[in-house]
């Protein structure tokens, strides 16, 4: 068994998730190559070549593959599939619109957001906003995964696997015109072992900065309810929720959050979980460990002056 | 030009699901059902395109038994044209749905395919790849904004850092995400009027469809049950407990 992992980054960095989804790969059980599509791309597979497990990473850097198109990166990973028996990515933005395509050109189903190896061929992922757990058993020849990040530990960095470059070249009949990042010199939500959340209540954008001094003093990302982003108090990227990012941390401090369905189901496997809400029957005390019934324009000011 | 919206019949947002006793599968017995929240968006989108004089048809489609009828009127009364209905009872995955979806592309020759970016029952988000893998398009997955150039498609995605900017040619695959409108209401005559616009019934087999077995489901558990914590009366005691009892700052 050969299991491939589509590195996660950003064509200068590797990012986290990528060792984490090795570990998944470890679980799995085989070879592990890492495969690393992007445009000058040579400083991201020094680092993944580092991985501990890793055997090869395979490299194809080309420019074509500057913005990671799901279109033609789904052609050259469907090109070297038949060397595999698992084919594994992050369930990030470029994992989740690649690799259905992989697993459609290759005829096989895909398992979405696995937290959980069984066995080689069974894989355990959430369904229904991880309102369940379905474990199903793939009968497709080739394993098509995309991986939930904080579902598994990162693989540590005293690797050394050997690199080898591909040069396939794919077009792609899309074409990148621009991005917008959102800066922040916080940590990134995926990665944060605390989570500093604002939801409807916050009131306003201005107002987050309160969470964000918070957040600055604990070390921490900020993240937000699916309500703080629609009404335009911060950007959608650090929506936390079903449909936004899935999200473990050590410490989440939901502030302002009621607690609905779809945003349980981005943080509910923090270890321990904060809410400070002045509505006592919010659904979020539910599954608080710490539980504050207080305003939040008087509780953040003094939890910022007490930490 | 045509735009088609594969729709599906999902279980309410709003309703929390229970698994059964057996583990099989979860409960959907008696539970209300509704369109997924992403299709409505991406009919929504459809109607807006086509009040902007963009499109021409709006067709939607859905898989599924005779019950998929239902979602199939309500995105009607929200101005879709005309209805297909491909009928299955089997639990198909999104592979299968794409090769159907396929199927029913290449007979409506639509320009622009919209979906949802995913279903909030099985929460997959696959299908709209896959389609655009088999029909071998190009694709716009978790749009946020969509302009029609002519004959080219510009389309904004929400991505994990922020938004990218992308352009392709028609015809193309486009999956929507929640901040790409906000869905309307259908008034009371619209829903009467979608009682009269056509609906198609066809089977797999006359759809030419075949159809493989890719996964068995071991077991369907519910997630471990998070315990409801203690209430803090400050924010002094909350500090306290965070240090101390639970070390996590």
């Amino acid at each position: 068994m050969t299991i491939l992992v589509l590195a996660e980054h950003d064509n200068q960095q590797l990012k986290a998730d990528t060792a984490k989804i090795v570990n998944a790969a470890v679980a799995i059980g085989g070879d592990i190559h890492v495969f690393v599509v992007g445009e000058n791309c040579a400083a991201v597979a020094d680092q993944a070549k580092q991985l501990a497990g890793v055997k090869k990473v395979r490299v194809a850097d080309a420019s074509v593959y500057g913005a990671q198109l799901a279109e033609n990166v789904a052609k050259l990973i469907t090109d070297i599939s038949a060397d595999y028996s698992h084919i594994l990515a992050a369930a990030s933005s470029v994992g989740k619109s690649a690799l259905p395509r992989v697993a459609a050109l290759a005829d096989v189903a895909q398992i979405s957001e696995v937290v959980a190896v069984v066995d080689a061929d069974t894989f355990t992922h959430p369904i229904y906003a991880g309102n369940a757990l379905e474990t199903v058993k793939s009968l497709d020849a080739i394993k098509v995964l995309t991986v939930r990040p904080s579902a598994f530990d990162a693989v540590s960095n005293d690797g050394n696997a050997e690199v080898e470059s591909l040069t396939q070249v794919f077009e792609a009949r899309t074409t990148f015109v621009s991005q917008t990042l959102t800066e922040s010199a916080r940590p990134e939500l995926g990665n944060a072992g605390i989570i500093v959340s604002g939801g409807r209540g916050m009131g306003s954008g201005e107002n987050f900065v309160m969470l964000e001094q918070l957040a600055d003093k604990l070390g921490a990302a900020v993240g937000a309810s699916r309500a703080a982003v629609d009404a335009g108090f911060v950007p959608n990227d650090l929506q936390v929720g079903q449909t936004g990012k899935i999200v473990a941390p050590d410490l989440y401090l939901a502030v302002g959050i009621s607690g609905a369905i779809q945003h349980l189901a981005g943080m509910k496997d923090s270890k321990v979980i904060v809410a400070i809400n002045k509505d006592p029957e919010a659904p979020i005390f539910q599954v608080a460990d710490y539980g504050l019934e207080a305003d939040l324009f008087e509780a953040i000011p003094s939890l910022n002056s007490l930490i | 030009m045509k735009v088609l919206v594969p729709v599906k019949r999902v279980v309410d947002a709003n309703v929390k699901v229970r698994v059964k006793a057996d583990n099989t599968n979860v409960d959907t017995t008696n539970l209300k059902m509704a369109l997924n929240p992403f299709c409505e968006i991406a009919v929504e989108e459809a109607v807006r395109l086509k009040e902007a004089g963009i499109a021409t048809e709006i067709v939607v489609v859905s898989v599924g038994t005779k019950a998929v009828h239902e979602q199939l009127r309500t995105a009607m009364a929200l101005g879709a044209d005309r209805a297909i209905h491909i009928d299955s009872d089997d639990e198909l995955v999104p592979l299968s749905i794409a090769k159907i979806l396929h199927a029913v592309q290449l007979k409506e020759q639509a320009d622009i395919v919209l979906l949802g970016k995913q279903s909030i029952d099985g929460d997959n988000n696959q299908t709209g790849q896959m389609l655009a893998a088999l029909a071998d398009l190009p694709q716009a997955t978790f749009a946020s904004q969509l302009n029609v150039d002519g004959t080219n498609l510009t389309v904004t995605r929400e991505i994990d850092g922020g938004l990218q900017t992308l352009t392709m040619p028609l015809p193309a695959i486009v999956t929507a995400d929640l901040r790409l409108n906000e869905p309307r209401y259908a008034s009371l005559p619209n829903i009467m009027k979608a009682k009269r616009k056509p609906l198609e019934s066809i089977s797999l087999a006359d759809l030419g469809v075949t159809l493989k077995s890719h996964q068995q489901i071991v077991k369907v558990t519910a997630p471990q049950e998070r315990q409801a914590g203690i209430m803090v009366a400050s924010v002094e005691e909350l500090v306290e407990k965070l240090k101390n009892e639970a070390k996590v700052i």
